[in-house]
């Protein structure tokens, strides 16, 4: 195949001189794999989340009891051996409840994070490529999202479309996806003179072609590093949300909610609150470390330090 | 966010400035004419500001009126007959084009008419009069707490970078991004105030205090002051400070993160390499030079943090029953009271576009270089 021996697959990766298009684009994404290996607060963010999907994907055989199987007479009981994280007001054990509700949190999380940057990538590049008014009237209205006040805004869209996850989903994208729009057409506005444009453009492309081919996959890097910095407050805006009767309805085990209930016995059965609200800060601490590990892979120059 | 931004430019640009009187002084006719340019910038900046309040009352009018949800049975109720439906209908304008609705609604809002709430009986404006002091009395001591401490902990944090205090800010600042607000507060009412027992309940005061104090201000610890009775002061104090605390951390956050990477800016720069080739003690090259380049674009992110209080208020207020406005707009959409949660969004929103423009204009009157 080579003419070069290799003395191991690492070796192979990280060459200087590869042989082919794969091995150099393998090469670059174990090179960055490097560094985030290096990082062990990044690590160990990834580790929680890739335990969290696990816990999702298998939550009937993971959770010790039903997530709603009510049992009144073990009503708000300790943790013990039996109840790890005790039961709530209903008898429900709130271990269990915690491990299918990872499956909602990881839907919300993972629906918001698909949207927002979609629909801001959209805006964005087009508003940068178009320019002119396009772009005056799509970065107005972008401004004029971003100068509301999120929270209130998401608030305000499930009222009028009544609560539910669907509607809690909707409300965060709407209200998440202006940052996305600066920053593609920023990046979109950086590229958009470079000579690739305008050999691409020569060879015959349309604007569609340049738009879709070749200015979106430069901008993805820079959405994803966002996307990953933002998961933490899209969970703790969810959680917000649910936690005020808005999201997930009952008997949906969705953290927040859960916090929800045990509200009323926060001065005699702390637990019922505390355990889902624990969950809730772990998975977001969690976003934040491997946003910032991912940071410093895909982003070199936006890294703080 | 647009003038964090410019906030962080500002802060990267401003190299060395020792402040002098230039030797020459400009002709009147550049004066004349930099002034001229400076109201262009601010007319724009007004231009924009409207623009936005427009285009926030046409979101609000959006949802109030065009999504599925029916106003006029949130008036009649279910049971009404046809006609009284209908009566209802017209008055209510419903029967216009979307256009001159919106023109009546913007109209309307202008003179401070958001209609009546349905749950209270009340005029909107009215109720928003009232629980408004209780939500600036609590985001104002938040904001208070997280720029005295914040600030300080940014500029140690980056002047001994590495350092214990560097890390401490770290992690305070990580936990801070990751933490549920309400679920911080309720874990903060259960240890404070349930087992130690060491701050007030829920509520702005005690029941024996409530009405006590006539009401000028509408801020409870103002008011007790002028009122000169210490008691009311006392037990108003202790019921706010875990909920401004609680609110101070967030802000402290952000504000001490923000110092920090201004601070680190500064100090590579190469005035103060200047400064401490001269001699001068680091407290002088920390405090005297490079936190006074700082101190502007520190004002917009203030300015902002206490914008974002006021929005992060709703969740702290529902925990510690604060009769705020986040309480108010959150109790009215659990109730589906329309014209109270679009009345409350208008409100907060128009504050923060007002923060915004706020620290945007003291950024431009307060930086000697845009003179």
């Amino acid at each position: 195949m080579s003419d070069v021996q290799f003395q191991s697959r690492r070796d192979w990766l990280l060459t200087d001189a590869p042989q082919t298009r794969r091995q150099a684009r393998l090469g670059a994404i174990y090179q960055g794999w490097l560094t985030f290996r290096a990082n062990k607060l990044a690590m160990f963010g990834l580790v929680i989340l890739i335990i969290l999907i696990v816990m999702a994907v298998f939550a009937p055989w993971l959770a010790p009891y039903s997530p709603f199987s009510q049992n009144l007479a073990d009503r708000l009981q300790p943790p013990s051996a039996a109840h790890w994280l005790g039961t709530d007001h209903l008898g429900r054990d709130i271990l269990s409840r915690l491990i299918h509700g990872s499956r909602i949190t990881l839907f919300i999380v993972g629906t918001v994070a698909l949207i927002a940057p979609v629909i801001g990538l959209f805006i964005g590049t087009v508003a940068g490529f178009a320019g002119g008014w396009v772009d005056q009237v799509l970065m107005r209205i972008t401004d004029i999202f971003l100068a509301f006040p999120k929270l209130v805004l998401a608030l305000a869209f499930v009222a009028a479309l009544g609560a539910g996850i669907g509607n809690a989903v909707l409300a965060l994208a709407i209200t998440a996806w202006p940052p996305y729009a600066r920053l593609a057409r920023a990046e979109t506005l950086t590229i958009r003179n470079a000579d690739f444009i305008a050999a691409a453009r020569l060879q015959g492309a349309g604007p569609m072609r340049l738009l879709i081919g070749h200015i979106w996959p430069l901008c993805v890097s820079s959405l994803i590093v966002r996307v990953a910095l933002d998961m933490a407050g899209i969970i703790l805006s969810a959680a917000g949300l649910g936690f005020l009767g808005l999201g997930a309805q009952p008997p949906m085990p969705e953290w927040g909610a859960m916090i929800s209930d045990g509200r009323t016995y926060i001065l005699d059965f702390w637990w019922v609150a505390a355990m889902p609200g624990l969950a809730i800060f772990i998975v977001s601490l969690a976003f934040n470390l491997l946003g910032d590990g991912l940071r410093d892979v895909l982003d070199p120059k936006g890294a703080k330090e | 966010m647009s003038s964090t931004e410019s906030g962080a430019e500002g802060g990267r640009a401003s190299g060395p400035s020792p402040v002098g009187p230039s030797p020459a002084g400009p002709s009147a006719a550049d004066r004349r004419a930099a002034t001229l340019r400076r109201l262009k910038r601010i007319g724009g900046v007004i231009l924009s500001l409207v623009l936005t309040l427009l285009g926030l009352l046409l979101v609000t009018f959006i949802i109030g009126r065009v999504m599925p949800i029916d106003p006029v049975l949130k008036v009649v109720g279910d049971r009404a007959t046809q006609a009284q439906y209908d009566a209802a209908y017209l008055a209510m304008g419903l029967d216009k084009p979307l256009y001159v609705q919106l023109i009546g609604y913007i109209g309307d809002v202008l003179q401070g008419d958001f209609g009546k709430s349905i749950s209270t009986g009340q005029l909107v404006i009215n109720d928003i009069k009232r629980v408004f002091p209780a939500t600036v009395e609590l985001a104002t001591l938040g904001t208070l707490i997280g720029v005295l401490v914040g600030v300080p902990l940014g500029v140690i944090a980056a002047a001994r970078r590495g350092g214990w205090v560097d890390q401490v800010a770290r992690v305070v600042a990580l936990v801070g991004y990751s933490m549920p607000i309400f679920w911080l507060g309720l874990m903060g009412l259960l240890i404070f105030y349930g087992i130690l027992g060491w701050v007030g309940g829920p509520g702005r005061q005690d029941i024996i205090y409530s009405g006590m104090v006539p009401n000028v201000t509408g801020l409870l610890m103002v008011d007790s002051l002028i009122a000169g009775d210490w008691g009311a002061f006392k037990d108003a104090f202790s019921h706010i400070i875990l909920p401004a605390s609680l609110l101070g951390y967030f802000s402290l956050a952000y504000i001490s993160r923000m110092t920090r990477s201004f601070m680190l800016e500064q100090l590579s720069a190469e005035y103060i390499t200047t400064a401490r080739v001269k001699g001068l003690s680091e407290r002088a090259v920390i405090w005297r030079h490079a936190f006074r380049n700082i101190s502007i674009p520190l004002i917009t992110v203030i300015a902002l943090s206490f914008g974002s209080l006021l929005e992060g208020s709703v969740l702290t207020e529902i925990i510690f029953s604060w009769p705020g406005l986040g309480q108010y707009v959150t109790k009215a959409l659990l109730a589906g009271d329309m014209n109270a949660v679009l009345g409350g969004t208008v409100v907060i929103g128009t504050c923060f576009v007002g923060l915004n423009l706020l620290s945007d204009l003291l950024y431009r009157v307060l930086d000697p270089r845009s003179k």
